[in-house]
Protein backbone atom coordinates (compact mmCIF):
# COMPACT_ATOMS: atom_id res chain seq x y z
CA UNK A 1 0.00 0.00 0.00
CA UNK A 2 2.64 2.82 1.46
CA UNK A 3 6.22 1.84 0.95
CA UNK A 4 9.03 3.44 1.90
CA UNK A 5 12.54 2.09 1.36
CA UNK A 6 15.78 3.91 1.92
CA UNK A 7 14.12 7.37 1.44
CA UNK A 8 15.91 10.36 2.06
CA UNK A 9 14.89 13.82 1.65
CA UNK A 10 16.89 17.03 0.87
CA UNK A 11 15.31 20.94 1.01
CA UNK A 12 18.11 22.69 -1.08
CA UNK A 13 18.13 25.24 1.97
CA UNK A 14 17.02 23.33 4.90
CA UNK A 15 20.10 19.97 4.65
CA UNK A 16 18.44 16.46 5.61
CA UNK A 17 14.45 16.35 6.34
CA UNK A 18 14.53 12.41 6.20
CA UNK A 19 17.45 10.22 5.95
CA UNK A 20 17.27 6.42 4.95
CA UNK A 21 13.49 6.06 6.76
CA UNK A 22 11.75 2.21 5.47
CA UNK A 23 8.32 1.17 6.49
CA UNK A 24 5.68 -0.45 4.88
CA UNK A 25 2.22 0.06 5.61
CA UNK A 26 0.14 -2.45 4.73
CA UNK A 27 -3.75 -2.28 3.26
CA UNK A 28 -6.36 -1.24 5.50
CA UNK A 29 -3.93 -0.36 8.44
CA UNK A 30 -3.92 2.74 10.89
CA UNK A 31 -0.10 4.07 11.17
CA UNK A 32 0.44 6.72 13.22
CA UNK A 33 3.59 9.08 12.47
CA UNK A 34 4.85 10.72 15.89
CA UNK A 35 7.79 12.76 16.65
CA UNK A 36 8.62 16.14 17.37
CA UNK A 37 7.83 18.80 15.44
CA UNK A 38 10.46 19.18 12.85
CA UNK A 39 10.75 15.61 12.90
CA UNK A 40 9.77 14.75 9.46
CA UNK A 41 6.31 13.55 10.24
CA UNK A 42 4.77 16.23 7.36
CA UNK A 43 7.42 15.50 4.91
CA UNK A 44 6.67 11.94 5.15
CA UNK A 45 3.20 12.72 3.78
CA UNK A 46 4.11 15.43 1.47
CA UNK A 47 5.93 12.93 -0.25
CA UNK A 48 3.16 9.99 0.03
CA UNK A 49 1.17 12.75 -1.97
CA UNK A 50 4.05 13.85 -4.14
CA UNK A 51 3.49 17.41 -3.52
CA UNK A 52 7.34 16.80 -2.65
CA UNK A 53 10.05 14.79 -5.05
CA UNK A 54 12.08 11.97 -3.33
CA UNK A 55 15.80 12.86 -3.12
CA UNK A 56 16.91 9.21 -2.92
CA UNK A 57 15.30 5.82 -2.40
CA UNK A 58 11.75 4.47 -2.85
CA UNK A 59 8.51 5.31 -2.54
CA UNK A 60 5.95 3.30 -3.54
CA UNK A 61 2.10 4.27 -2.71
CA UNK A 62 -1.00 2.71 -4.26
CA UNK A 63 1.44 1.12 -7.34
CA UNK A 64 2.59 4.39 -8.16
CA UNK A 65 6.44 4.77 -7.80
CA UNK A 66 6.48 8.11 -6.30
CA UNK A 67 9.78 8.72 -6.99
CA UNK A 68 9.34 8.45 -10.74
CA UNK A 69 5.70 9.99 -11.18
CA UNK A 70 5.15 12.47 -13.93
CA UNK A 71 3.69 15.55 -13.68
CA UNK A 72 0.56 14.54 -15.61
CA UNK A 73 -0.06 11.60 -13.15
CA UNK A 74 0.45 13.19 -9.75
CA UNK A 75 -3.75 14.02 -10.21
CA UNK A 76 -4.56 10.16 -10.75
CA UNK A 77 -2.02 9.64 -7.62
CA UNK A 78 -3.99 12.18 -5.16
CA UNK A 79 -7.72 10.71 -6.34
CA UNK A 80 -7.21 7.57 -4.47
CA UNK A 81 -5.85 9.28 -1.00
CA UNK A 82 -7.75 11.61 0.88
CA UNK A 83 -5.66 14.50 2.52
CA UNK A 84 -6.90 15.70 5.97
CA UNK A 85 -4.55 19.24 7.67
CA UNK A 86 -4.55 20.87 10.88
CA UNK A 87 -5.54 23.97 8.79
CA UNK A 88 -8.54 22.00 7.50
CA UNK A 89 -7.89 24.03 3.88
CA UNK A 90 -12.02 23.94 3.33
CA UNK A 91 -13.20 26.90 0.58
CA UNK A 92 -14.45 29.76 2.87
CA UNK A 93 -16.82 31.13 0.27
CA UNK A 94 -18.13 27.62 0.05
CA UNK A 95 -21.06 25.66 1.89
CA UNK A 96 -19.80 22.18 3.52
CA UNK A 97 -21.63 20.35 0.52
CA UNK A 98 -19.84 22.31 -1.94
CA UNK A 99 -16.42 21.83 -0.52
CA UNK A 100 -17.30 18.00 -0.72
CA UNK A 101 -18.46 18.33 -3.84
CA UNK A 102 -15.73 20.20 -5.35
CA UNK A 103 -13.38 16.99 -4.48
CA UNK A 104 -15.64 14.96 -6.81
CA UNK A 105 -16.33 17.58 -9.46
CA UNK A 106 -12.72 18.33 -10.09
CA UNK A 107 -11.98 14.67 -10.94
CA UNK A 108 -14.76 14.74 -13.37
CA UNK A 109 -17.12 12.54 -11.74
CA UNK A 110 -21.07 12.17 -12.77
CA UNK A 111 -22.93 15.06 -12.21
CA UNK A 112 -26.03 13.04 -11.49
CA UNK A 113 -24.57 11.11 -8.75
CA UNK A 114 -22.64 14.01 -6.56
CA UNK A 115 -25.27 15.58 -4.52
CA UNK A 116 -25.83 11.99 -3.01
CA UNK A 117 -22.38 10.91 -2.42
CA UNK A 118 -21.84 14.26 -0.72
CA UNK A 119 -24.81 13.65 1.56
CA UNK A 120 -23.53 10.23 1.98
CA UNK A 121 -20.46 11.31 3.22
CA UNK A 122 -21.63 14.19 5.52
CA UNK A 123 -24.01 11.90 7.12
CA UNK A 124 -21.06 9.44 7.64
CA UNK A 125 -19.18 12.30 9.81
CA UNK A 126 -22.35 13.17 11.35
CA UNK A 127 -22.84 16.84 9.35
CA UNK A 128 -25.27 16.08 7.24
CA UNK A 129 -27.33 18.84 9.15
CA UNK A 130 -25.26 21.53 8.36
CA UNK A 131 -24.43 20.61 4.77
CA UNK A 132 -25.66 24.05 4.25
CA UNK A 133 -23.63 25.84 6.67
CA UNK A 134 -20.19 27.93 5.21
CA UNK A 135 -17.06 26.75 7.32
CA UNK A 136 -17.52 30.59 9.43
CA UNK A 137 -20.16 29.32 10.45
CA UNK A 138 -18.75 25.75 11.95
CA UNK A 139 -16.80 25.12 15.02
CA UNK A 140 -13.36 23.47 14.29
CA UNK A 141 -14.13 19.82 15.03
CA UNK A 142 -17.06 20.34 12.79
CA UNK A 143 -14.79 22.07 10.00
CA UNK A 144 -12.44 19.08 10.43
CA UNK A 145 -15.23 16.80 9.88
CA UNK A 146 -16.06 18.47 6.42
CA UNK A 147 -12.36 18.12 5.45
CA UNK A 148 -12.54 14.51 6.12
CA UNK A 149 -15.68 14.27 4.36
CA UNK A 150 -13.89 15.87 1.39
CA UNK A 151 -11.15 13.42 1.98
CA UNK A 152 -13.74 10.54 2.06
CA UNK A 153 -16.01 11.39 -1.14
CA UNK A 154 -13.66 9.87 -3.54
CA UNK A 155 -13.33 6.73 -1.58
CA UNK A 156 -9.52 6.46 -1.29
CA UNK A 157 -7.59 3.03 -0.51
CA UNK A 158 -5.81 5.65 2.13
CA UNK A 159 -6.56 8.54 4.29
CA UNK A 160 -3.75 10.63 5.32
CA UNK A 161 -4.09 13.03 8.37
CA UNK A 162 -1.31 15.32 8.94
CA UNK A 163 -1.76 16.73 12.80
CA UNK A 164 -5.58 16.47 12.27
CA UNK A 165 -6.62 17.52 16.21
CA UNK A 166 -3.84 19.97 16.47
CA UNK A 167 -6.39 22.49 16.59
CA UNK A 168 -8.64 21.00 18.35
CA UNK A 169 -10.15 21.29 22.26
CA UNK A 170 -10.23 17.93 23.60
CA UNK A 171 -14.03 16.85 23.18
CA UNK A 172 -13.42 17.63 19.12
CA UNK A 173 -9.89 15.78 18.89
CA UNK A 174 -11.92 12.49 20.73
CA UNK A 175 -14.96 12.91 18.19
CA UNK A 176 -12.89 13.42 15.30
CA UNK A 177 -10.27 10.39 16.22
CA UNK A 178 -13.10 8.08 16.90
CA UNK A 179 -14.43 9.08 13.34
CA UNK A 180 -11.02 8.28 11.90
CA UNK A 181 -10.68 4.93 14.01
CA UNK A 182 -14.18 4.20 12.24
CA UNK A 183 -13.02 4.92 9.15
CA UNK A 184 -10.10 2.70 9.81
CA UNK A 185 -12.88 -0.27 10.31
CA UNK A 186 -14.50 0.55 7.04
CA UNK A 187 -11.55 -0.37 5.41
CA UNK A 188 -9.38 2.58 4.33
CA UNK A 189 -5.74 2.55 5.86
CA UNK A 190 -5.03 5.67 7.72
CA UNK A 191 -1.51 7.68 8.42
CA UNK A 192 -1.81 9.70 10.93
CA UNK A 193 0.87 12.39 11.94
CA UNK A 194 0.04 13.82 15.15
CA UNK A 195 2.60 14.40 18.13
CA UNK A 196 -0.44 13.78 20.84
CA UNK A 197 0.83 10.81 22.78
CA UNK A 198 -1.95 10.74 24.93
CA UNK A 199 -3.94 9.94 21.90
CA UNK A 200 -1.03 7.39 20.21
CA UNK A 201 -1.63 5.40 24.16
CA UNK A 202 -5.38 5.11 23.57
CA UNK A 203 -5.19 3.01 20.26
CA UNK A 204 -3.61 -0.46 19.75
CA UNK A 205 -2.53 0.78 16.21
CA UNK A 206 1.14 0.53 14.80
CA UNK A 207 3.55 3.43 15.62
CA UNK A 208 6.30 5.10 13.61
CA UNK A 209 8.58 7.64 15.13
CA UNK A 210 10.97 9.79 13.61
CA UNK A 211 13.46 11.54 14.96
CA UNK A 212 14.97 14.58 13.39
CA UNK A 213 14.01 12.95 10.42
CA UNK A 214 15.46 9.31 11.07
CA UNK A 215 12.91 6.61 11.81
CA UNK A 216 14.02 5.78 15.57
CA UNK A 217 10.99 3.57 16.33
CA UNK A 218 8.85 1.01 14.50
CA UNK A 219 6.16 -0.94 16.70
CA UNK A 220 5.22 -3.33 13.84
CA UNK A 221 9.29 -4.10 13.04
CA UNK A 222 10.42 -3.18 16.99
CA UNK A 223 7.82 -5.19 18.74
CA UNK A 224 7.83 -8.17 17.15
CA UNK A 225 11.86 -8.31 17.24
CA UNK A 226 11.21 -7.80 21.09
CA UNK A 227 8.49 -10.94 21.07
CA UNK A 228 10.86 -12.85 19.06
CA UNK A 229 13.60 -11.90 21.27
CA UNK A 230 12.14 -12.51 25.26
CA UNK A 231 11.77 -15.86 26.03
CA UNK B 1 -24.55 24.51 -16.33
CA UNK B 2 -20.81 24.12 -17.46
CA UNK B 3 -18.56 23.85 -14.43
CA UNK B 4 -15.71 25.53 -16.14
CA UNK B 5 -17.85 28.30 -17.13
CA UNK B 6 -19.50 28.20 -13.41
CA UNK B 7 -16.22 28.64 -11.82
CA UNK B 8 -15.43 31.29 -13.87
CA UNK B 9 -18.91 32.65 -13.24
CA UNK B 10 -18.75 32.27 -9.53
CA UNK B 11 -15.68 33.99 -9.42
CA UNK B 12 -17.53 37.61 -10.41
CA UNK B 13 -19.58 37.20 -7.48
CA UNK B 14 -16.83 35.98 -5.11
CA UNK B 15 -15.11 38.73 -5.77
CA UNK B 16 -16.90 41.65 -7.93
CA UNK B 17 -14.82 44.20 -6.52
CA UNK B 18 -11.18 42.88 -7.68
CA UNK B 19 -12.76 41.95 -11.09
CA UNK B 20 -14.64 45.21 -11.71
CA UNK B 21 -11.08 46.83 -10.57
CA UNK B 22 -9.75 44.36 -13.52
CA UNK B 23 -12.37 45.07 -16.34
CA UNK B 24 -11.62 48.76 -15.59
CA UNK B 25 -8.04 48.47 -15.89
CA UNK B 26 -8.37 46.38 -19.15
CA UNK B 27 -11.35 48.83 -20.45
CA UNK B 28 -8.56 51.78 -19.63
CA UNK B 29 -5.75 50.07 -21.15
CA UNK B 30 -7.84 49.39 -24.23
CA UNK B 31 -8.93 53.03 -24.66
CA UNK B 32 -6.03 54.42 -25.01
CA UNK B 33 -5.44 52.02 -27.55
CA UNK B 34 -8.60 52.91 -29.01
CA UNK B 35 -7.88 56.37 -28.90
CA UNK B 36 -4.92 56.25 -30.75
CA UNK B 37 -6.66 53.83 -33.50
CA UNK B 38 -9.45 56.97 -33.86
CA UNK B 39 -6.83 59.09 -34.18
CA UNK B 40 -5.32 56.92 -36.48
CA UNK B 41 -8.51 56.09 -38.62
CA UNK B 42 -9.33 59.70 -38.63
CA UNK B 43 -5.66 60.73 -39.95
CA UNK B 44 -5.72 58.21 -42.48
CA UNK B 45 -9.29 59.02 -43.49
CA UNK B 46 -8.24 62.52 -43.48
CA UNK B 47 -5.04 61.26 -46.23
CA UNK B 48 -7.24 59.72 -48.46
CA UNK B 49 -9.74 62.55 -49.03
CA UNK B 50 -6.39 64.67 -49.92
CA UNK B 51 -4.97 61.90 -52.20
CA UNK B 52 -8.97 62.00 -53.42
CA UNK B 53 -7.89 65.06 -55.35
CA UNK B 54 -4.02 63.73 -56.79
CA UNK B 55 -5.37 64.11 -60.63
CA UNK B 56 -3.19 64.30 -63.72
CA UNK B 57 -3.82 67.15 -66.26
CA UNK B 58 -3.15 66.56 -69.61
CA UNK B 59 -3.52 70.02 -71.61
CA UNK B 60 -4.49 69.37 -75.21
CA UNK B 61 -2.70 71.21 -78.30
CA UNK B 62 -5.53 73.63 -79.79
CA UNK B 63 -7.55 72.17 -82.80
CA UNK B 64 -7.00 68.43 -81.47
CA UNK B 65 -10.31 66.62 -83.00
CA UNK B 66 -13.32 65.19 -80.40
CA UNK B 67 -12.65 62.22 -82.37
CA UNK B 68 -9.06 61.83 -81.04
CA UNK B 69 -9.90 62.46 -77.65
CA UNK B 70 -13.10 60.09 -78.05
CA UNK B 71 -10.73 57.58 -78.94
CA UNK B 72 -7.66 58.42 -76.68
CA UNK B 73 -10.18 58.72 -73.71
CA UNK B 74 -11.01 54.62 -74.24
CA UNK B 75 -7.36 53.93 -73.85
CA UNK B 76 -6.81 56.19 -70.85
CA UNK B 77 -9.63 54.42 -69.28
CA UNK B 78 -8.16 50.99 -69.88
CA UNK B 79 -4.97 51.90 -67.70
CA UNK B 80 -4.77 49.78 -65.05
CA UNK B 81 -4.21 52.20 -62.60
CA UNK B 82 -6.72 54.94 -64.25
CA UNK B 83 -10.33 55.31 -62.25
CA UNK B 84 -11.82 57.83 -64.38
CA UNK B 85 -10.49 60.36 -67.51
CA UNK B 86 -13.02 63.12 -68.46
CA UNK B 87 -12.64 65.33 -71.18
CA UNK B 88 -13.04 69.32 -70.50
CA UNK B 89 -13.42 71.26 -73.51
CA UNK B 90 -11.95 74.21 -74.00
CA UNK B 91 -15.77 76.04 -73.34
CA UNK B 92 -15.97 74.28 -70.34
CA UNK B 93 -13.27 75.19 -69.19
CA UNK B 94 -13.61 78.77 -69.55
CA UNK B 95 -17.58 78.06 -68.02
CA UNK B 96 -15.66 76.52 -65.01
CA UNK B 97 -13.28 79.87 -64.73
CA UNK B 98 -15.71 81.86 -64.66
CA UNK B 99 -17.44 80.43 -62.43
CA UNK B 100 -14.84 79.46 -60.16
CA UNK B 101 -12.51 82.74 -60.60
CA UNK B 102 -15.37 85.05 -59.69
CA UNK B 103 -12.91 87.83 -59.03
CA UNK B 104 -11.54 87.81 -62.71
CA UNK B 105 -15.37 87.67 -64.15
CA UNK B 106 -15.24 90.87 -65.65
CA UNK B 107 -11.62 89.89 -67.32
CA UNK B 108 -13.07 86.19 -68.66
CA UNK B 109 -16.07 88.57 -69.37
CA UNK B 110 -14.29 90.87 -72.04
CA UNK B 111 -12.43 88.01 -73.38
CA UNK B 112 -12.73 87.58 -77.61
CA UNK B 113 -10.73 84.68 -77.64
CA UNK B 114 -10.79 81.66 -75.32
CA UNK B 115 -6.97 81.12 -74.04
CA UNK B 116 -7.77 78.38 -71.96
CA UNK B 117 -6.86 74.99 -73.79
CA UNK B 118 -8.99 71.98 -73.28
CA UNK B 119 -7.92 68.97 -71.35
CA UNK B 120 -7.87 65.63 -69.97
CA UNK B 121 -8.38 65.11 -66.23
CA UNK B 122 -7.25 61.94 -65.21
CA UNK B 123 -8.37 60.45 -61.68
CA UNK B 124 -6.50 57.19 -60.21
CA UNK B 125 -7.66 54.36 -58.42
CA UNK B 126 -7.09 54.77 -54.40
CA UNK B 127 -3.80 52.25 -54.39
CA UNK B 128 -2.08 54.16 -57.24
CA UNK B 129 -1.86 57.65 -56.00
CA UNK B 130 1.44 58.04 -55.38
CA UNK B 131 4.88 60.06 -56.99
CA UNK B 132 6.12 56.49 -58.77
CA UNK B 133 2.61 55.39 -60.39
CA UNK B 134 1.17 59.28 -61.01
CA UNK B 135 4.76 60.03 -62.82
CA UNK B 136 4.44 56.74 -64.95
CA UNK B 137 0.68 57.93 -66.10
CA UNK B 138 2.04 61.18 -67.03
CA UNK B 139 4.45 59.61 -68.51
CA UNK B 140 3.08 57.63 -71.00
CA UNK B 141 0.34 60.50 -71.23
CA UNK B 142 2.92 62.70 -72.74
CA UNK B 143 2.90 60.16 -75.58
CA UNK B 144 0.16 60.79 -77.10
CA UNK B 145 0.82 63.11 -80.11
CA UNK B 146 -1.83 65.37 -79.05
CA UNK B 147 -1.00 65.99 -75.77
CA UNK B 148 0.78 69.67 -75.17
CA UNK B 149 1.81 69.29 -71.71
CA UNK B 150 1.04 67.18 -68.87
CA UNK B 151 0.79 68.59 -64.84
CA UNK B 152 0.17 66.86 -61.38
CA UNK B 153 1.84 69.16 -58.90
CA UNK B 154 4.72 66.91 -58.11
CA UNK B 155 5.92 68.44 -55.26
CA UNK B 156 2.23 67.78 -53.17
CA UNK B 157 2.47 64.07 -54.41
CA UNK B 158 5.18 63.97 -52.98
CA UNK B 159 4.89 65.75 -49.98
CA UNK B 160 1.49 63.43 -49.66
CA UNK B 161 3.96 60.61 -50.07
CA UNK B 162 6.06 61.20 -47.45
CA UNK B 163 3.31 62.00 -44.96
CA UNK B 164 1.50 58.87 -45.72
CA UNK B 165 5.13 56.76 -44.34
CA UNK B 166 5.45 59.30 -41.32
CA UNK B 167 1.89 58.66 -40.79
CA UNK B 168 2.24 54.79 -41.09
CA UNK B 169 5.42 54.17 -39.28
CA UNK B 170 4.28 56.67 -36.26
CA UNK B 171 1.27 54.53 -36.59
CA UNK B 172 2.94 51.44 -36.45
CA UNK B 173 5.93 51.96 -33.42
CA UNK B 174 3.07 54.05 -31.34
CA UNK B 175 0.40 51.88 -31.96
CA UNK B 176 2.45 48.77 -30.97
CA UNK B 177 3.90 50.56 -28.04
CA UNK B 178 0.42 51.55 -26.85
CA UNK B 179 -0.30 47.70 -27.42
CA UNK B 180 2.56 46.27 -25.50
CA UNK B 181 1.85 48.42 -22.35
CA UNK B 182 -1.65 47.18 -22.51
CA UNK B 183 -0.53 44.08 -22.68
CA UNK B 184 1.51 44.45 -19.67
CA UNK B 185 -0.91 46.17 -17.55
CA UNK B 186 -3.65 43.21 -18.91
CA UNK B 187 -1.09 40.69 -17.95
CA UNK B 188 -0.71 42.19 -14.76
CA UNK B 189 -4.05 41.89 -13.59
CA UNK B 190 -4.89 38.71 -14.32
CA UNK B 191 -1.85 37.67 -12.59
CA UNK B 192 -3.36 39.18 -9.53
CA UNK B 193 -6.82 37.52 -10.13
CA UNK B 194 -4.64 34.30 -10.12
CA UNK B 195 -2.66 35.01 -6.61
CA UNK B 196 -5.89 35.99 -5.23
CA UNK B 197 -6.88 32.35 -5.54
CA UNK B 198 -3.36 30.78 -4.84
CA UNK B 199 -5.16 28.97 -1.44
CA UNK B 200 -8.05 27.19 -3.81
CA UNK B 201 -5.54 26.35 -6.57
CA UNK B 202 -3.49 24.37 -3.87
CA UNK B 203 -6.83 22.76 -2.50
CA UNK B 204 -8.17 22.27 -5.87
CA UNK B 205 -4.27 20.17 -6.71
CA UNK B 206 -4.82 18.00 -3.38
CA UNK B 207 -8.05 16.60 -4.08
CA UNK B 208 -6.55 15.85 -7.94
CA UNK B 209 -7.40 18.14 -10.22
CA UNK B 210 -5.84 18.06 -13.09
CA UNK B 211 -3.59 21.20 -14.61
CA UNK B 212 -5.79 21.60 -17.97
CA UNK B 213 -8.78 21.09 -15.40
CA UNK B 214 -8.04 24.04 -13.37
CA UNK B 215 -6.28 26.47 -16.05
CA UNK B 216 -9.69 26.35 -17.84
CA UNK B 217 -11.89 28.48 -15.84
CA UNK B 218 -8.87 31.01 -15.50
CA UNK B 219 -8.80 31.16 -18.94
CA UNK B 220 -12.30 31.54 -19.85
CA UNK B 221 -12.77 33.84 -16.92
CA UNK B 222 -9.65 36.38 -18.14
CA UNK B 223 -11.41 36.16 -21.73
CA UNK B 224 -14.79 37.50 -20.52
CA UNK B 225 -12.27 40.41 -18.40
CA UNK B 226 -10.64 41.18 -21.93
CA UNK B 227 -13.79 40.83 -23.89
CA UNK B 228 -15.68 43.36 -20.94
CA UNK B 229 -13.01 45.43 -20.87
CA UNK B 230 -12.90 45.68 -24.82
CA UNK B 231 -16.69 46.54 -24.76
CA UNK B 232 -16.38 49.52 -22.13
CA UNK B 233 -13.02 50.47 -23.74
CA UNK B 234 -15.38 51.12 -27.04
CA UNK B 235 -17.85 52.63 -25.23
CA UNK B 236 -15.20 55.05 -23.94
CA UNK B 237 -13.99 55.50 -27.45
CA UNK B 238 -17.72 56.57 -27.89
CA UNK B 239 -17.72 59.27 -25.93
CA UNK B 240 -14.97 60.63 -26.74
CA UNK B 241 -15.74 61.07 -30.10
CA UNK B 242 -19.03 62.20 -29.75
CA UNK B 243 -17.59 65.27 -27.06
CA UNK B 244 -15.05 65.74 -30.10
CA UNK B 245 -17.07 65.70 -32.79
CA UNK B 246 -19.54 68.41 -30.78
CA UNK B 247 -16.70 70.37 -29.45
CA UNK B 248 -13.81 70.23 -31.87
CA UNK B 249 -13.28 68.95 -35.52
CA UNK B 250 -15.40 66.32 -36.80
CA UNK B 251 -14.29 62.94 -36.48
CA UNK B 252 -14.62 59.74 -37.79
CA UNK B 253 -15.79 56.87 -35.60
CA UNK B 254 -14.32 53.14 -36.03
CA UNK B 255 -16.27 50.82 -38.64
CA UNK B 256 -18.01 47.80 -36.89
CA UNK B 257 -14.79 46.05 -38.06
CA UNK B 258 -12.65 48.19 -36.10
CA UNK B 259 -14.84 47.74 -33.01
CA UNK B 260 -14.87 44.10 -32.84
CA UNK B 261 -11.10 44.07 -33.48
CA UNK B 262 -10.38 45.69 -30.20
CA UNK B 263 -12.91 43.88 -28.24
CA UNK B 264 -11.15 40.74 -29.53
CA UNK B 265 -7.94 41.76 -29.27
CA UNK B 266 -9.19 42.53 -25.56
CA UNK B 267 -10.57 39.08 -25.19
CA UNK B 268 -7.36 37.83 -26.61
CA UNK B 269 -5.19 39.25 -24.07
CA UNK B 270 -7.40 38.32 -21.10
CA UNK B 271 -6.70 34.71 -22.35
CA UNK B 272 -3.38 34.35 -22.88
CA UNK B 273 -2.41 37.08 -20.01
CA UNK B 274 -4.47 34.24 -17.87
CA UNK B 275 -2.59 31.56 -19.50
CA UNK B 276 0.68 32.29 -19.38
CA UNK B 277 0.01 34.09 -15.12
CA UNK B 278 -1.37 30.28 -14.73
CA UNK B 279 0.80 28.51 -16.15
CA UNK B 280 3.71 30.18 -14.74
CA UNK B 281 1.89 29.60 -11.31
CA UNK B 282 1.05 25.65 -12.10
CA UNK B 283 4.97 25.03 -11.90
CA UNK B 284 5.32 26.73 -8.81
CA UNK B 285 3.07 24.82 -6.82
Amino acid sequence: MIKFTNVSKAFPKGGLALKDVSFHIQKGEFGFLTGHSGAGKSTVLRLIYAEEPVTSGEVRVSGFSVAEISRREVPKLRRRLGIVFQDFRLLEDRTAEENVAFALEVTGARRAGIAARVMRVLTQVGLAAKAKAYPRELSGGEQQRVAIARALVNEPTVLLADEPTGNLDERATRGVFQLLRDINASGTAVVMATHDLDLVRQAPYRVIELQEGALVYDSAVDDSRGQTAAP
Amino acid sequence: MNLTLREALLTFRRAPLLSALSVTTIAFSLFVVGLFGLVAVNLQQALRSVAERVEIVSYLLPGTPVETVTLALKDIEAFPEVQSATYVTEEQALARARSELSEFRDVLQELERNPLPASIEVKLKPAFRDVDHVNDVADRMRGFGFVDDVRFGRDWVEKLDHLRQIAAAVGLVVGAAFAVVAIIIIGTTIRMAVLQRTREIAIMRLVGATDGFIRRPFLLQGAIKGMLGGVVAIALSYGAYVVINRWLIHAAFFTREQALAIIGFGTLIGFFGSAASVGRHLRRV
